[in-house]
């Protein structure tokens, strides 16, 4: 499966979603935020970082890319996209996914592993999940606090499009400790934590086991990898 | 050349971070008497042409599709200015009572 990874300036962890990819078993394409042109991928990956420095609000410069368009179109006919961090908020200002994300609560940048609960393990991005499943991958932001209108919220949550929730700690003050949500079809996903950064033993996450361990993110690139395939 | 102003800011029901951490400044440098403060944006956008209908239209879409995000943000003011050396030349050039315009005039 080839799956493209978009860098946009600005972009800080689009070799990581590469390595990720090609860590899962997929082929990763690196595509420039300046063009028109998908290159034929089967699924996207919106990564990491800070795009055009953040500059207006997070991500909305970047939404506006030349490629955004056909990234629009391509969401809107069924692609897997999955949107990391900076790449959850241009999925929203992009309006492919609800919502919003705001400073955090209280103020300050935030960097820790985070522990988090799937609870919804059908989209593209987390059928190789069960639902109610916990992971730990790492969190990275300093404006990550999700937030919706109330009518939103219960619509999100009463179609099971909530994706991710924050366990244990609420870490940006997201409302209903929301980490990541889907689109009503279920092949666009967007969340804060980074999944790309615990995909291979001895650069994740620690675990009880041993200190760096974790490689809870693997399980995202696999899911949609093994559908494409089931789908062949 | 006439300067359109659009203010934005976070939606009133939203915490503002950003403004809660100023107001805390104040409060520990001993500015007593400031209950809160909210922090907005302020964008200036310089027109070549005539301020008419067709333009106030499209710096209105502008400002709710690209300026703010409308699910986080409110527009709370567009203003059109026009600058103190316009102010007074046309001043100037129609009346002749020696009086300067008014600065920053918005309309």
């Amino acid at each position: 499966m080839r799956i493209g990874v978009i860098t946009f300036p600005g972009s800080l962890d689009d070799r990581d979603a590469q390595r990720a990819v090609r860590l899962a078993g997929g082929e990763p394409v690196a595509l420039w935020h300046g063009s028109h042109d998908l290159e034929g991928v089967d699924a996207l990956i919106l990564p990491g970082g800070f795009s055009y420095g953040d500059y207006l609000r997070c991500g909305a410069i970047a939404s506006l890319s030349p490629i955004m368009t056909e990234v629009v179109d391509a969401a809107n006919r069924g692609m897997p996209v999955l949107g990391i961090c900076n790449g959850f908020q241009m999925l929203t200002e992009a309006h492919l996914l609800e919502g919003g994300l705001i400073r955090n609560d209280h103020g300050t940048f935030i960097c820790r592993d985070q522990v988090l609960r799937v609870d919804n393990a059908t989209t593209d991005w987390t059928s190789g999940f069960e639902a109610g499943q916990q992971i730990t991958i790492p969190l990275k932001n300093g404006e990550g606090g999700f937030i919706a209108s109330d009518e939103t919220l219960d619509r999100l949550e009463g179609e099971g499009r909530v994706v991710f929730r924050y366990v244990d700690v609420n870490p940006n003050g997201s409302l209903r400790d929301i980490a990541g949500i889907t689109n009503e079809r279920g092949n666009v996903v967007g969340l804060m934590p980074h999944p790309e950064h615990a995909v291979e033993p001895g650069f994740g996450p620690d675990t009880p086991a041993a200190m760096r361990s974790g490689v809870d993110g693997l399980g995202f690139f696999t899911s949609v990898i093994r559908r494409s395939l089931v789908e062949a | 050349m006439p300067t359109i102003v659009v203010d934005v800011m976070p939606k009133a029901e939203l915490l503002d971070p950003q403004g809660k951490a100023v107001a805390g400044a104040l409060a520990r440098t001993g500015r007593s008497g400031i209950s809160a403060v909210r922090v907005g944006k302020r964008f200036e956008l310089t027109v070549d042409g005539p301020v008419d209908d067709a333009l106030k239209a499209q710096v209105r879409e502008i400002a709710e599709e690209i300026l703010s995000n409308q699910v986080i943000e409110d527009v709370v003011g567009i203003h059109y200015e026009v600058s103190n050396a316009e102010l007074v030349e046309s001043a100037a050039g129609e009346a002749s009572d020696g009086f300067p315009a008014p600065a920053g005039e918005t309309h």
